[in-house]
């Protein structure tokens, strides 16, 4: 309980607030809906938000799941040579520059509407974060270590998987924290463009003037972010806690 | 067989150096001509200043760098080496038994016949207890006894320290360094031990040299003398006092 009131205790007053300052007529509900027709919306529609919360979900999910593999095996790929990573690295950061909002649409065109665009548009949003903090991580590994793995004659596969990548644990998921999330605002702007979920509802409920449902799914993609983000925590937890100060301070 | 040095076997390697230059970023000179003889089971300290090629020197005899000219000579010439740094480097990932028996895994050996031997380094180094522990959760000279059981564990005939307990208290170098001199009598190994400090080399080693700031010049070598039995007691001892002076008046000469 001492964990979750500290964050609990803001929530509660700014909701207060809000509903004190709509309901008071202080802030209009056509530009701020009060908290309780938040709810109400969530309630009304639960059965559409939930099959777009599904599709929402199953799109970041994948999408970040594909960023961590590909993201991990080109930094893997970058950081077997300097040339290499000379070679390929600033191609690696037009994923971190592209705009996605800009780009979409070609993704529709590629991939047509429906879940791979939207995958697609997760994929490219999240995978920059996962190179590059695992590629720093891989290039961090302690030298004396490296020459203790050479000494007795260990193979670079080797030493990539019991030194390199163990190592690198720790930015690696720091990498997959921040990715976390922009895999699931990655896959609401693909829905706004060509797909079914959150977005789209989104995109639908503001032509209709509806804020308390585009508030309602906006709720509902940060509670969808915030998990991911949890997830990552947990499996932080699990593998660095018994060796990481990060894990230790917690 | 006891030999000269005071050890029981001499199963160590012996070691010459020819001519030996190794340049950084083909301009910085590190070390130039260095002639050197090693003998098998022999404990040589190597001290100098800052910079001076200590650890160059250290890394070539372990083949982890190439002499830009000249050659070492190892004989026999197959031989197993192991390397303890100043720091710890465990992989904190890794209990301390599965630590120590590192060298044993990446040379491909089984896991019940590395964790036995890993057990024994570690029962040498009085760490047998902390087997199931992490390196965070021990002390820094717990930390290095670890890597000392990891250097041990090969059962290594040539044994490389840099600077290994440079960052420890005065207390627990005190005893590492008997336990160090109690392991190598047992053992017989060559060892090399580089040092900043006057008085760990000249307690510990049976042979000093000192190195020049410029080039890896040898501007001492001597062989110490003292007793091969090296206990707290011979810290008071005006014969090492002595090998210390000498050792001081070369370094201090830079």
């Amino acid at each position: 309980m001492r964990k979750f009131l500290p964050p609990l205790i803001p929530f509660v007053v700014i909701t207060l607030a809000l509903e004190w300052m709509v309901r008071s007529g202080l802030v209009p509900s056509y530009l701020v809906p009060a908290p309780s027709a938040v709810l109400r919306a969530l309630l009304d529609n639960r059965e559409e938000l939930a099959a777009a919360m599904t599709k929402t979900s199953a799109a970041a999910l994948i999408g970040f799941a594909l960023s961590t593999l590909a993201g991990v095996a080109i930094a893997v790929l970058l950081s077997s040579s300097r040339a290499i990573q000379r070679a390929l690295y600033p191609y690696a950061v037009f994923f971190q520059t592209v705009p996605i909002i800009a780009i979409a649409p070609l993704l529709v065109i590629w991939f047509g509407y429906g879940m791979k665009t939207v995958v697609a548009s997760a994929f490219i949003v999240s995978i920059f974060p996962v190179i590059a903090n695992t590629l720093t991580g891989l290039l961090s590994t302690d030298p004396a270590l490296r020459d203790l793995f050479r000494l007795y004659g260990a193979s670079p596969a080797i030493t990539l998987v019991k030194l390199r990548f163990p190592a690198a644990l720790p930015q690696i998921l720091t990498g997959l924290r921040v990715a976390s999330g922009l895999a699931v605002i990655g896959a609401i702007v693909g829905e706004f463009i060509g797909g079914e979920g959150l977005g789209s509802v989104v995109d639908i409920a503001r032509t209709q003037q509806r804020v308390d449902k585009v508030f309602a799914a906006v709720l509902l993609a940060s509670a969808l972010g915030l998990a991911l983000f949890g997830l990552i925590n947990l499996i932080s937890a699990l593998t660095l806690r018994r060796w990481h100060a990060s894990e230790q301070l917690q | 067989m006891i030999n000269t040095s005071g050890t029981k076997t001499t199963r160590g390697v012996a070691l010459r150096l020819e001519r030996v230059r190794r340049v950084f970023d083909n301009k910085f000179v590190v070390i130039e001509g260095m002639d050197l003889r090693i003998d098998a089971g022999e404990f040589l300290a190597v001290l100098g200043p800052s910079g001076c090629g200590k650890s160059t020197l250290l890394r070539m005899i372990a083949r982890l760098a190439a002499p830009d000219d000249g050659r070492i000579i190892a004989e026999p010439e197959q031989f197993q080496t192991a390397f303890v740094f100043q720091d710890a480097h465990l992989l904190p990932w890794r209990t301390v038994l599965n630590n120590a028996a590192l060298p044993l895994e990446l040379m491909g050996i089984g896991r019940e016949d590395r964790n036995a031997k890993a057990r024994t380094a570690l029962a040498q180094v009085g760490l047998a207890e902390a087997e199931d522990r992490y390196p965070a959760q021990l002390s820094g000279g717990m930390r290095m006894r670890v890597s000392l059981a990891r250097a041990l564990v090969t059962d290594p005939r040539l044994l490389l320290m840099d600077e290994p307990f440079a960052a420890l208290d005065e207390i627990t170098r005190f005893n590492l360094e008997v336990q160090l001199r109690e392991l190598w009598q047992r053992r017989g190994m060559t060892v090399i031990f580089v040092t900043h400090s006057i008085s760990e080399a000249a307690f510990l080693a049976n042979r000093a040299v000192v190195l020049a700031r410029r080039k890896g010049r040898i501007k001492l070598d001597r062989r110490l003398d003292l007793p091969p039995e090296r206990t707290n007691d011979l810290r008071s001892d005006p014969r090492l006092g002595y090998e210390m002076k000498l050792l001081m008046g070369a370094m201090e000469e830079e």
